[in-house]
């Protein structure tokens, strides 16, 4: 599979903020990526030396086989832009925007371009003064969906959505990935991630902390059990690669690494199992993992409270 | 030619959103001097008349500090350019200036150039459309300068060149505010620092223009009035604009090419961490929100101030012995030529720094479209409190503006005549024109309570304040429109003595104006 996007080691300063320090990125072509991180962590930043607003101080950077400073023009004929923050002309109407981008990208779309905004329900004839922010980001992403690109660069397009347009804005994606087109897709919602993404980078502090598929992610992590037993289950918290062990009276949960499954299953069996539930890691957590010790000195896992470990389960499962 | 790509369409596009105010301009420059033509021609129908105030003009060192160069004033042509040239120049100047910062740092500032730039658009794109839409604007205003002053039947060399120097100015101005859009992020900061240079291209020239001409060949103005239309022309002058225009576009590429988007080449300091205990209050977050603004006018007003008093003391000498002159000044009222022109030079600083009264209740406008407004009336802050903070910094604000300016003027020329009581007079004169300028920012607050998309016509109102103040003798404005402006109700210290009666009607008419202001903004929609 051909490389869309490549970077590595990636440095970009502004003043003494340190905003990208030695960031590696790897978007293959056809794929959807999804690129994570916290607030500030740099995923603007990288998608701006990416679009080649900025420059970047060290490292390299190649998109779609170009330089993104030098080729920029050239380059864009190939990706559309979605930013997080959309702020238009006010006495523009938003038809009139999509136009308007579409013409200097050069390629717009007819077809797509009047059905889309039914599909979002944006009225194309009010003037850009009068959107709310979600509105103001969908003339973006019409703006941007009406092209052929071959590249989607989306920073926190659905930040400002409902939950019917989120799921009109995932239709939306999953066609373009079915015409082989490739999506980079910034975002904090982890739901839309698992949906629709490919592979995940997590970015902390300006570096990339995770990258592989989601399955990959999964498991160099750890499964939620919750079960039911006969007995108090004792003798768990010896087991290799146990931890957040909470007892309940008969009922009991923890965390295990994948490739230590097995014993923890047969101790439990043994103490008479009437139930159990396992979860895969979600994204979440994985995502928690990474962050969890910028909000708290790191614990040991097992010194946690439980109802941290219920919490980073998360919702939707 | 791909670092171009996509400029015609951001010019069309930007054609499309502003032809009314690039008509508005563009119009309005030009009838300024073709109505000064039309009323000198009947001010002046003879060459005797002409002649005389050709005398009276050539000696009279306030009125070329204000107007310009001595050249030519025996002809109707070289009266216009005398009457309107210099207002004309810097007319042109800020347009330009204004237009520039308005497509290239304005946009930037607010995010919608990343979204263009994500599109297939050069990286010069913007700065080359923003550049042919206000070459075309002065090219427009030189053209239809030239075309209405010939059909006045003016000579047809000095109208080229006339039209011409608009032009000049126009271009140097345009690529001085490239350049300025460069140093900051800030688009006020970057029009504010191109403004700065227009007040000290007119401040360099007046001098200049005072004495044997050699300085004013460091302003800007100064250059579009060496070509010396209608008055034997000479084209060369012309090489500098050109050769400044082309280094500073040279300039602005340069950095262009090199520099992040967003961001400028100063950077930002960093804030502090914890806010001041002041910044609780409305009117504490008001002082430190336009806390800039009032130290940059500050900073500006004294520096022209300070112009105006350095060159007070030569005004008695540069008249010798001209009787006419010392007759028509009896005639004025017998105040002292020094006087007389206090009086005109603290009018000029009286408008010019209502300039930040008007910007500072605009303030009130943008921090609402910018849902700053929103965030502090949703905290238990009235409406009627959240104004009043602004409206006081804009009256405070004025009194401080007008304080330094009175200061700057009265400081070198104490000096000079070695004496002190020049202080307060001089600071009293200035500080004179408070009501009138009061009374434009409740006009600007009046319009923000009724109709806030209507504010920035107060600029409007501004503009017609200086051409009354200016040309409403040379245009022969009929008495009611001159009275129309507050800054001619006020007595124009130190040539006319102090009455209380118009200053007592001005400050009732600002208290009325402010209220209605506030009583609107009570009751309208916010946002």
């Amino acid at each position: 599979m051909d490389t869309v996007i490549s970077v590595s080691g990636l440095v970009k300063s502004f003043g003494r903020t340190r905003a990208l320090d030695g960031l590696d990125l790897s978007v293959a072509s056809g794929e959807v990526h999804g690129f994570l991180g916290p607030n500030g962590a740099g995923k603007t930043t990288t998608i701006r030396v990416l679009l080649g607003l900025l420059r970047a101080d060290t490292g390299d950077v190649a998109l779609l086989g170009g330089d993104p400073w030098s080729d920029a023009v050239a380059l864009h004929r190939r990706l559309a832009y979605v930013p997080g923050e959309v702020n238009l002309w006010s006495k523009v109407s938003g038809g009139e925007v999509i136009d308007v981008l579409g013409r200097l990208r050069g390629d717009l779309d007819r077809r797509r371009r009047d059905e889309l905004p039914e599909r979002f329900e944006l009225d194309p004839t009010k003037k850009a003064r009068t959107y709310s922010k979600g509105n103001r980001q969908k003339v973006a992403l019409v703006a941007a969906l009406s092209s052929s690109a071959e590249l989607l660069i989306l920073d926190e397009p659905t930040s400002g959505l409902d939950p019917l347009m989120e799921s009109v804005f995932q239709d939306c994606v999953r066609e373009v990935k079915a015409q082989g087109r490739t999506v980079l897709l910034s975002s904090h919602i982890l739901a839309e991630v698992e949906a629709l993404c490919d592979r995940v980078t997590i970015i902390r502090s300006g570096r990339a902390v995770q990258s592989g598929t989601l399955s990959e992610l999964r498991h160099l992590s750890r499964t939620s059990v919750s079960a039911e037993t006969e007995r108090p289950v004792s003798g768990l918290d010896t087991l290799p690669g146990v931890r957040d062990v909470a007892l309940d009276g008969s009922r009991v949960s923890f965390t295990v690494a994948n490739e230590d499954l097995g014993p923890a299953m047969q101790l439990l069996v043994n103490h008479g199992m009437q139930g159990v539930t396992s979860q895969p890691p979600t994204l979440e957590e994985l995502f928690l993992r990474e962050y969890g010790d910028t909000v708290a000195p790191r614990r040991p896992r097992s010194e946690r409270d439980p109802t941290e470990v219920a919490e980073s389960i998360g919702p939707g499962q | 030619m791909t670092e171009l790509t996509g400029a015609w369409i951001l010019v069309r596009f930007a054609l499309r959103r502003d032809w009314v105010r690039i008509m508005v301009w563009v119009v309005s420059v030009t009838a300024l001097v073709v109505a000064t033509a039309a009323s000198i021609k009947g001010l002046y129908p003879t060459q005797a008349g002409l002649d005389q105030a050709a005398a009276a003009s050539a000696e009279n060192a306030a009125a070329i500090a204000f107007n310009g160069p001595v050249q030519g004033l025996d002809t109707v042509g070289g009266e216009v350019a005398f009457q309107s040239g210099t207002f004309g120049l810097v007319l042109v100047a800020l347009m330009s200036l204004l237009m520039i910062g308005r497509y290239t740092r304005v946009e930037e500032e607010s995010g919608r150039t990343e979204l263009l730039r994500a599109t297939v658009l050069g990286r010069d794109a913007q700065t080359a459309a923003a550049l042919a839409i206000v070459t075309g604007m002065n090219i427009l205003i030189g053209v239809t300068v030239t075309i209405s002053l010939l059909q006045q039947d003016l000579p047809v060399a000095g109208s080229v060149s006339f039209g011409t120097s608009f032009l000049a100015i126009g271009l140097v101005f345009s690529a001085l505010a490239l350049v300025t859009a460069q140093i900051s992020e800030n688009s006020r900061v970057a029009s504010g620092l191109a403004g700065g240079v227009l007040g000290y291209a007119f401040a360099v020239r007046a001098i200049g223009d005072i004495g044997d001409g050699r300085l004013s060949w460091l302003s800007p103005i100064g250059w579009s009035q060496k070509i010396r239309p209608y008055a034997g022309e000479r084209w060369w002058p012309l090489a500098i604009p050109a050769l400044v225009t082309i280094v500073l576009l040279l300039v602005a590429r340069a950095v262009t090419a090199r520099r992040d988007l967003g961001a400028g080449l100063v950077q930002p300091r960093p804030g502090r961490a914890v806010a001041a205990r002041s910044l609780g209050r409305p009117l504490g977050l008001a002082v430190r929100l336009q806390r800039g603004t009032i130290v940059a006018w500050t900073g500006g007003l004294f520096v022209l101030g300070f112009v105006y008093g350095a060159i007070a003391n030569d005004i008695q000498d540069f008249v010798g012995d001209n009787q006419t002159l010392k007759q028509l000044m009896a005639a004025a009222g017998g105040a002292s030529l020094t006087d007389a022109y206090f009086g005109t030079a603290m009018l000029t600083l009286a408008l010019v720094g209502s300039g930040f009264a008007v910007q500072s209740v605009q303030r009130l406008r943008s921090e609402e479209t910018t849902l700053h407004t929103e965030a502090v009336l949703a905290t238990p802050v009235s409406r009627e409190r959240w104004i009043a903070s602004h409206i006081a910094i804009a009256l405070g604000g004025s009194a401080i503006v007008m304080t330094a300016a009175g200061l700057g003027a009265a400081v070198p020329y104490a000096a000079q005549v070695r004496d002190l009581s020049q202080i307060p007079t001089l600071v009293g004169a200035a500080l004179t024109y408070l009501p009138a300028i009061w009374l434009l920012a409740g006009v600007a607050t009046a319009l923000y309570g009724l109709a806030p998309r209507a504010v920035s016509a107060a600029w409007t109102i501004l503009a017609v304040c200086f051409v009354i103040g200016f040309l409403g003798e040379v245009l022969k404005l009929p008495r009611w429109i001159i009275d129309l402006s507050p800054f001619q109700h006020t007595p124009h210290l130190p040539a006319a003595h102090l009455t209380l009666t118009p200053l007592l009607t001005l400050l009732a008419g600002a208290a009325v104006v402010v209220a209605i202001g506030i009583g609107g903004f009570r009751r309208r929609d916010v946002g």
